[in-house]
């Protein structure tokens, strides 16, 4: 009976429902209302000239113009490409490593492992203040230095134009390590041991089976996790503003923070949304190679 | 540097299956060395990370004067829940706590209930362009929220809801939902097709296989999603200091910050205002770790 009902019902069920339009339709709109429209907007925005009370001016160009005179803008691009390089390299191979020296299964790994997990969940501006109180004059990185008889080392990180960016990246990195070496941890458990057997019967020695076997086996993890750490860089605004915003002197002045900072303290609206699509243009190619890659993973 | 360093003794132990059968004895001792050296270099490892973390209970538990007269640095002298009294009373920390709980379980409750029925619709169903409403929903969450910043908050103030909680849920939806679309049609596309065609036999309308069939069967992907919106969400700035302004109305995140401009120097009540912001998100990870991590790896597409 099921035989002879099947096909009938079968083209009933490949027809689609109103309802599965509807499925559908209220979160594609949900979605279009909070960020498509307003992304739409945010583009036009970049051309003109707005203080948030008078309409808006349409100026054209001239705000990407005035970037190449803004040397807060350099500093800040500048910052938002050492953050790129410097966090987004520095968590990937420390992740990896982490991920290569924990993979194995034994005694006591998964509390290591949480270990260096455990910061993941905490919020960056958490982690800021944590790490803020590390750096204090009094604090105990400073300490530390003075213990070890290296007290001309001591230093007031945050204050200083030529550490501020870097003692940021430390707390942003310490945070992010931890969820690079879990998108790792998963690649590794899924290459097959057999390869790594049959190249030790060759006489492949240990950097040979990293080079030739671990690193091709991750290279799609390694584009998932540089895609990631390529849109948190760019994204990294929480530590940054809880720790400097920015400062002293716009030294540790990334992209997303100069552009809050223009557009609702300084209230250049316009600007503002310039300097995010300075952001959204850096991130381009990234976001397209992630899409291309989802897209051919979709069917 | 110190996370690469202390791979060398523990992978070294795979050397010996050689050509020659070597002798017992060393093998056994290399293997227990190289043992001890995974623990050796995993606990400090460890340590170094969980230092931090041990630091701000310390500093929380320390009275102001301590901390003003033997130094941030210096090990504790006096013992003391009053920072937390105090971050919670006097630093409005118990109003923020709220607020973000406020925001952040309705946020993931309804951003999952949209997201679960695109992706059943676009996962079971053979929509037109399927693929492309799918990617056009993944491309809305990875933009840089920067450029959403301002005509975000133009928005709210149009509908009346600037610094209103409804806001900030509205925007987490909006924002988050194409990414939990994706992630849960990957994994509702993995449910065999013939489970959907004997409730279709059976009568079952499109309502009854998503709750009835659909969803049961895709619990552990809700349940990963939900551990890891639930700390993305609570532990969110951007959004809520774009459309909120009221210093009562703040999450928790912003009411830290807030903190520390009020307590310059008053460590103590700081750290415990770190602590009790972090609470809620590793008793979650804590709880639900295994689901948080895998909550994690169905991020990445594979």
């Amino acid at each position: 009976m099921a035989l002879l009902t099947a096909p009938g019902r079968r083209r009933g069920a490949t027809r689609v429902p109103p309802v599965v339009l509807a499925f559908v339709l209220v979160p594609l709109l949900a979605e279009a209302f909070w960020v498509f429209w307003p992304a739409i907007q945010g583009f036009y925005l970049s051309l003109t000239d707005w203080n948030g009370v008078a309409p808006a001016k349409f100026v054209g160009l001239a705000n990407f113009r005035e970037m190449f005179g803004d040397s807060v803008f350099r500093t800040a691009l500048l910052d938002t490409v050492l953050w790129l390089v410097l966090f987004g390299g520095l968590s990937i191979v420390l992740g990896l490593g982490a991920a290569m020296f924990l993979q194995q299964e034994r005694r006591g790994v998964g509390f290591y492992r949480a270990a260096l997990f455990l910061p993941v969940v905490f919020s960056l501006v958490a982690t800021a203040l944590v790490w803020q109180a590390m750096y204090q004059p009094d604090g105990l990185i400073d300490k530390t230095l003075g213990g070890l008889g290296l007290g001309s080392w001591e230093h007031p990180w945050l204050a200083d134009q030529s550490t501020a960016l870097y003692a940021v990246i430390v707390p942003a990195l310490w945070r992010e390590i931890g969820y690079v070496m879990v998108l790792y941890l998963a690649g590794l458990k899924g290459i097959d041991p057999a390869l790594y057997e049959a190249a030790k019967v060759d006489g492949a020695n240990r950097r040979q089976l990293f080079r030739h076997i671990t690193l091709p086996q991750l290279s799609s993890v390694n584009a998932v996790v540089v895609s990631v750490v390529i849109i948190d860089s760019l994204r990294s605004f929480d530590v940054v503003w809880a720790l400097t915003r920015g400062g002293p002197y716009h030294s540790s002045e990334l992209l997303s923070t100069y552009m809050y900072s223009t557009a609702f303290q300084s209230l250049r609206l316009g600007y503002g949304s310039a300097l995010a699509v300075v952001i959204f243009i850096l991130a381009f190619g990234v976001i397209v190679s992630y899409l291309v890659r989802a897209f051919r993973e979709a069917d | 540097m110190t996370v690469t360093h202390p791979t060398a003794p523990a992978v070294e132990k795979a050397a010996p299956p050689g050509a020659r059968p070597p002798h017992r004895d060393p093998v056994a001792r290399r293997r227990r060395a190289g043992t001890a050296g995974f623990h050796a270099g995993a606990v400090l490892l460890s340590a170094l990370w969980l230092l931090p973390v041990a630091l701000v209970l310390v500093t929380a538990t320390r009275s102001f004067d301590d901390i003003a007269g033997n130094g941030l640095g210096a090990l504790p002298h006096s013992f003391t829940l009053d920072g937390f009294g105090q971050a919670w009373t006097d630093g409005g920390q118990a109003r923020a706590l709220l607020n973000s709980i406020l925001i952040t379980v309705p946020s993931v409750l309804i951003s999952l209930l949209l997201a679960s029925m695109a992706a059943f619709a676009l996962s079971r169903y053979n929509l037109p362009l399927r693929r492309t409403l799918l990617l056009v929903m993944l491309a809305g969450n990875l933009l840089p929220p920067q450029i959403l910043l301002v005509p975000v908050s133009r928005l709210t103030e149009m509908l009346g809801l600037y610094d209103s909680l409804y806001a900030v849920i509205g925007v987490q939806v909006g924002f988050g939902v194409g990414f939990y679309v994706f992630v849960l049609h990957g994994f509702m596309r993995s449910i065999p097709p013939e489970i959907q065609q004997a409730a279709v036999i059976d009568g079952a309308g499109p309502w009854t296989i998503y709750s009835r069939i659909v969803m049961p069967l895709a619990k552990p992907a809700l349940a990963a999603l939900c551990a890891l919106s639930f700390t993305w969400i609570f532990n969110d700035l951007l959004w809520s200091i774009t459309v909120l302004r009221t210093d009562s109305k703040m999450p928790i995140t912003a009411s830290l910050i807030g903190l520390q401009g009020q307590y310059v120097s008053d460590w103590n009540v700081i750290a415990a205002g770190s602590v009790i912001a972090a609470a809620p998100t590793v008793i979650v990870f804590l709880r639900f770790q295994r689901h948080f991590v895998a909550g994690l790896n169905l991020g990445a597409v594979k």
